[in-house]
């Protein structure tokens, strides 16, 4: 099994060169929103384990005002360019082959940084700016892009043969059209037309930090129960206190940054979602919020790993970035159907898991006893998101056309083909979703 | 008067009405030619609120604005800003028009009216009784109309009794809309509803999520004086209280390609076509559903025989589309789901919400429907063509024939875009993998449509032809009388 993994290299942009920097990012599009993945600066195709990449401007959302009503004294911050993905393996390996393999597009792209220059040791530099996520979910931990490509493959394999033996198939009971179809697959694949590759052994040593991590995560948090029940217990007013009092900021988001959005959405059945804001004050937030995040990365890694975070089957990748010493956020995410969709599950199937975490981000619809109300306010919520939504300048997926659910059922499909002892239930089944 | 009290003298008709016994209906899109003319128009037009008579009227009248419309009578940019933001940015911006599949051949490039210099101001819609039309028209337009109005599109409809221009009933589900506001949106939905919270088809009321939708909530001050006040914002004037969002459509239907389609799949026999067409449809010609009634009744659907049988069902029976397919027409419009699979109790729920639930493949894919319904108002055009008449070649002359798709929601990118985009629209509805709507699906080169089998490999009709065109459309804002007195008199500037 070959674990997935995420980098995000992300450095503050030298104010003298935003410009240039936005026209080397339009320059990998064939227009807004539509990468040419053969560019010649990151030839992205050419990255076989890569699912997902972008490339975004990160500037601030929140204004002054926004700021000094929610209790914080206006700060200014860098614009930033975070170069970011999720891999196949091991995300140091990736920037290892990305330094090696496009040196020149990524100097040149860094080259619109801070403290870039032509001598930095391009390897180096993005591994000392890699920011790790606070917690990151993966749709189907071990589906690699490869078996991705190969099963939409046999999938397509199929569908053709299925069409073209209509008549003849229609007229079988599930085990012989699975038997034909199994034959089918072999004799493509002895014609090298189709490849079924094995999994790849587990790195042992992701296997024993994972399984540290599994154990020790929740006894760690055993043993400091009796503190974490005092801390509790010490927040429960407080958080009360601050959820009935904290400003709301979900005024009427500008049309135009709207349409701007809009503009580079819908090109593919997936879109890219980049969403940035400012931590509330006080500690009692930033620890509940350090706190919560530690749980979703723990059930992100270990239960949600099988095409579900909690009901929803539409997101690809999905994490939470601290930015400037935790006193902001970013959250990113790789998401099946349209922007709407996307917003509407998120009221209808998770409100609380969205209320508990990103209503201790500035501004956020009100909340009740954490996980109640906030973003069941629709029109508040809405407007929000939209407004703390960044676009992205460059974004690259790898197997455009596929939704989450599309993955998951051609996985489910080259899982019967490979099977020899299916019931007969899940054999019609299998019939079934073909 | 308690404050919630829906106001109907306040409201036009077609939310609360259909007209069907008002069988003659022409929609007559304008640009302004005056605004001033405009506004006297509207000081005097009869136009119908929703007060149930003892007697249907013979005739009704109905108004509605797009945003360039609104800005052309002179009413405050500040106000018009504070609608919905598709309504202001329009059906046709492009992303949008990509949402909606309005591409290719259906790209508003392409279309009659709509867009550029074809987009109407207003949509006056006269409705009446057989043979009462023109003279209806005439006393509406006797005084001040051309001095007001340049005439951009006349749209005529016909009476097609009841079924849509390819032969099949239509009109037969429509949500019940909790007029009364006593049932609770709020509550945890376990069944699939028809009623749905008042707020979702008129502004300033609570919708589905107990809140309220984008409309402008202006200053009380003289101007404002004869508007509304706002249920969420006692001090402060609600433009869009008793009016709601008008979405217009012209779809042409190519009659003959669809019935001749159909009987070519069916290798000439007229009965196979018509099993076919019905599995596109999800309902038999005569309005049948495919899916099977339930015994359980549905909450909404009226208790009458020949309700039941049209309309008692869900598709929760059936979830690999095996009677009733997954892409069939009826079933992408309206899942007919609640907001969790299989009924569950409060332990089921949590689990549910947490990720634990029914998780087959196809379970779960869409949900809570209640928040995605539309009230349609629509109405055909073009003369009958039956199944038996459209396998003939197309006579010269031949007149285009189709429906004026008209459908009324208080937020139109969670109702009808939302519909439009990710049911209808939508390649990969509800895990299929790659086709559209059969009926109303926008081709552009390919399409299919797949219809499951029990145990068997599915039959799939291939190289689907396009059968419904869009060419036209607009987002409308169908005021409150109050509202149009505002905009009449003194909303001005």
């Amino acid at each position: 099994m070959t674990p997935q993994s995420s980098f995000m290299v992300m450095a503050a942009i030298d104010p003298r060169r935003d410009a240039d920097l936005r026209g080397l990012l339009a320059s990998m599009n064939h227009a807004p929103g539509r990468l040419n993945a053969g560019n010649a600066l990151f030839p992205f195709r050419e990255f076989a384990n890569v699912h997902y990449a972008r490339l975004l401007i990160i500037d601030s959302k929140e204004t002054d005002d926004d700021l000094r009503r929610s209790g914080l004294s206006p700060r200014s911050y860098p614009s930033y360019l975070a170069f970011l993905g999720d891999v196949d393996g091991d995300a140091d390996e990736f920037l290892r082959d990305a330094a090696a393999r496009a040196p020149k597009g990524l100097r040149e792209i860094f080259s619109c940084c801070d403290g870039f220059t032509a001598d930095s040791h391009l390897l180096d530099w993005m591994k000392r700016h890699n920011s790790r996520p606070a917690a990151f979910y993966v749709n189907w931990r071990s589906r690699t892009v490869l078996s991705v490509r190969e099963n939409a493959a046999l999938y397509e394999a199929l569908e053709r043969y299925v069409e073209e033996n209509a008549g003849k198939l229609a007229a079988m009971p599930p085990r012989q059209v699975h038997s034909t179809l199994q034959d089918f697959v072999e004799a493509e694949r002895s014609a090298g037309r189709l490849t079924l590759s094995a999994e790849k052994p587990t790195p042992l040593g992701w296997s024993i930090t994972n399984l540290v991590h599994l154990v020790g995560v929740p006894l760690l948090l055993l043993l400091a129960s009796p503190l974490l029940l005092v801390v509790g217990l010490v927040f429960v007013l407080p958080l009360r206190r601050l959820e009935k009092t904290d400003v709301e900021l979900c005024q009427r988001v500008d049309p135009a940054h709207v349409d701007a959005l809009a503009e580079i959405e819908d090109q593919d059945v997936t879109n890219q979602f980049s969403a940035l804001g400012g931590v509330k004050p006080g500690i009692v937030r930033l620890w509940t919020l350090r706190f919560v995040l530690l749980i979703i990365d723990y059930t992100a890694r270990h239960i949600y790993k099988r095409g579900r975070l909690a009901r929803v089957r539409t997101i690809h990748f999905a994490r939470w970035v601290w930015l400037d010493n935790r006193e902001r956020m970013i959250f990113l995410s790789n998401y099946d159907g349209s922007h709407e969709s996307y917003m509407d599950d998120f009221i209808n199937k998770v409100a609380f898991g969205l209320n508990v975490v990103f209503s201790h981000g500035i501004g956020w619809p009100r909340t009740n006893w954490l996980v109640l109300d906030g973003c069941k306010d629709e029109r508040k919520f809405k407007e929000y998101q939209r407004r703390h939504q960044l676009p992205s300048q460059v974004w690259y997926k790898a197997y455009s056309g596929l939704t989450a659910v599309d993955l998951e059922r051609n996985a489910l499909i080259r899982k019967g083909i490979e099977s020899r002892s299916m019931s007969d239930s899940e054999t019609r089944e299998w019939v079934g979703m073909l | 008067m308690t404050p919630n009290h829906v106001e109907y003298d306040d409201t036009q008709g077609l939310v609360r009405f259909g007209y069907g016994a008002l069988k003659q209906a022409r929609y007559v899109l304008g640009t302004v030619r005056n605004a001033e003319a405009v506004r006297s128009w509207l000081r005097s037009a009869p136009i119908t609120n929703a007060v149930e008579l003892d007697k249907a009227p013979p005739a009704a009248l109905q108004v509605a604005f797009t945003a360039a419309g609104l800005e052309a009578i002179g009413v405050r940019a500040s106000v018009i800003a504070g609608f919905s933001h598709e309504f202001v940015s329009g059906m046709t911006e492009s992303s949008r028009a990509r949402r909606l599949g309005d591409v290719g051949v259906a790209a508003p490039s392409r279309w009659t009216w709509g867009t550029g210099s074809r987009m109407p101001h207003v949509v006056v819609m006269f409705f009446a009784v057989p043979g009462r039309l023109d003279g209806f028209m005439s006393e509406v337009m006797a005084s001040g109309w051309s001095e007001a109005f340049d005439e951009l599109q006349c749209l005529d409809t016909s009476d097609l009794d009841q079924h849509e221009p390819f032969g099949f009933t239509d009109g037969i589900s429509q949500p019940e809309i909790d007029w009364s506001q006593a049932y609770d949106a709020l509550g945890v939905h376990r069944d699939y509803s028809n009623i749905v919270a008042l707020g979702e088809f008129l502004l300033g009321y609570r919708n589905e999520y107990g809140k309220y939708t984008d409309r402008p909530i202006i200053d009380a001050d003289a101007a404002s004086e004869v508007l509304p006040a706002a249920e969420d914002a006692a001090d402060k004037k609600d433009v869009g209280r008793n009016g709601t969002y008008l979405v217009m459509r012209q779809l042409r239907q190519d009659v003959r390609g669809f019935w001749q389609y159909m009987l070519r799949q069916a290798g000439g026999d007229p009965a196979q076509a018509e099993v076919i067409a019905s599995a596109m449809v999800g309902r038999l010609p005569n309005g049948d559903p495919l899916a099977a009634i339930q015994d359980r009744s549905i909450a909404g659907v009226d208790q009458k025989p020949d309700v039941i049988t049209k309309n008692q069902f869900t598709f929760d029976d059936d979830p690999a589309g095996v009677r009733c397919p997954i892409g069939a027409h009826i079933r992408r419009s309206n899942p007919r789901n609640s907001d969790y699979v299989g009924r569950p109790g409060s332990l089921g729920r949590l689990l549910a919400m947490l990720g634990f639930g029914r998780n087959g493949f196809r379970e779960d894919l869409t949900s809570s429907v209640r928040f995605h319904r539309i009230l349609r108002r629509g109405r055909e055009y073009g003369t009958n063509l039956s199944p038996a008449e459209a396998l003939a070649p197309e006579l010269p002359g031949d007149a285009e024939r189709g429906l004026h798709f008209i459908c009324l929601n208080a937020n139109i990118s969670r109702q009808f875009e939302f519909l439009q985009n990710a049911w209808t629209a939508n390649r990969k509805f509800s895990a299929l993998t790659g086709e559209n709507d059969p009926i109303v699906g926008n081709r552009d080169g390919s399409g299919y449509f797949t219809m499951p089998s029990d145990g068997r490999v599915r039959r799939r009709q291939s190289g689907l032809p396009q059968f419904v065109t869009v060419r036209g459309g607009a987002y409308f804002f169908l005021p409150g009388l109050r509202a149009l007195r505002y905009f009449a008199g003194n909303g001005r500037t």
